[in-house]
């Protein structure tokens, strides 16, 4: 090869190297881009809306018992997120509880408290003082919360017997007339 | 005599019992995990590498609310119970999960937190390299630079001599 072709050739290889890395370079970039575009859309998206399906999750209970929502079909599901922290949870427990005993007869109501970053000794301790008798447990890695997107605690999710949200109460209820007021729509005759 | 030998006796093996209740009392004392024992020091040592969810970028020695100070008092527990400091983070992990971690674990997506920094950084410096080097360069030379083939060598010569003439 002459000594003109062969610098030509190597320039043709050093300018091809340059194009490649100049593409991988902008792949980079772009799936660099993708990938905080994506986070920056998971963290702007809501709680789950009303009318859409709830995640499925398990809980297992503080007495050991794993309750799946999937198996909780055909019946209306209240899931409160609650602490042994949060004051405003205080306030609603009693009447959570009174309602729950109001339609624990029925079986068609199923109520789950979801402890949501707690303590276990403080978590018992609350659930003995409000005389607590749903199903209650940890959000184990706070995967539930993550899952419904909770903005804090309390915040009771009210799910038909289909498995779609039907009402969010956002904080305390105020009362056991507005916890009936919800549910009784929802029950079926 | 009998009497009194019978009654050494009496004192003997109460002695001996007594020790024996005492050494198990003891023993019982010590296995009894004692949080008190343990100082604010020792638990902030763990809790500084700790965020609760609840106060967002908070490190949890310094956070004053009462979902902190629990944790807090669950790290002294586990601290006088005998945990070293990786099994007390584990078992925030395991409770909370990876968010209370103030730094993610090096696995999955979070591998991008450590490389990216750095990549970056290397990228930044090969560009500076690159911009120093062509500032560095020699200018080209004159003679390469284009002539204009329209201007006369008389008028040329003009030019250089009213320049002269200045």
């Amino acid at each position: 090869m002459e000594p003109g072709s062969q610098e030509q050739a190597i320039a043709t290889n050093s300018t091809a190297r340059l194009g490649w890395g100049r593409v991988l370079a902008w792949l980079a970039i772009i799936a660099l881009l993708v990938i905080l575009g994506a986070g920056l859309l998971r963290s702007q998206q809501g709680s789950v809306n009303v009318g859409q399906r709830i995640p499925d999750f398990p809980l297992t209970t503080f007495d050991g018992q794993t309750i799946h929502t999937a198996d909780l079909r055909g019946k209306i599901l209240v899931i409160n997120f609650w602490a042994s922290w949060c004051k405003p949870c205080e306030q609603e427990a009693a009447d959570l509880e009174a309602a729950w005993r109001f339609y624990q007869a029925r079986g068609d109501v199923v109520f789950l408290g979801v402890d949501y970053v707690d303590t276990e000794p403080e978590a018992r301790a609350y659930l003995e003082k409000f005389e607590i008798t749903y199903p209650n447990g940890p959000d184990l890695g706070t995967r539930i919360s993550q899952a419904f997107r909770i903005r804090g605690v309390p915040e009771t999710y009210i799910v038909d017997q289909d498995g779609i949200l039907q009402f969010v109460q956002i904080g305390p209820f105020r009362s056991l007339s507005q916890i009936k007021s919800v549910i009784d729509p929802l029950l079926q005759p | 005599m009998k009497l009194r030998l019978s009654f050494l006796w009496l004192v003997l093996v109460w002695l001996v019992f007594s020790v024996v209740a005492l050494g198990t009392t003891t023993v019982t004392l010590a296995q009894t995990p004692n949080p008190n024992s343990i100082t604010d020091d020792q638990v902030n040592a763990i809790a500084k590498y700790l965020y609760c969810p609840v106060c967002e970028n908070v490190p949890l020695d310094v956070c004053g609310t009462q979902a902190c100070e629990q944790w807090r008092q669950v790290i002294r527990q586990k601290l006088a119970e005998g945990w070293n400091e990786a099994q007390i983070r584990q078992y925030f992990v395991d409770q909370y999960g990876d968010r209370v971690l103030a730094t993610p674990p090096p696995r999955g997506i979070n591998w991008l937190a450590y490389i990216v920094p750095p990549v970056a950084i290397l990228i930044g410096v090969w560009v500076l390299v690159q911009a120093f080097r062509s500032w560095k360069r020699p200018l080209p030379a004159p003679s390469s630079l284009p002539q204009p083939d329209h201007v006369s060598p008389e008028v040329l010569k003009r030019i250089e001599e009213e320049l002269k003439n200045r």
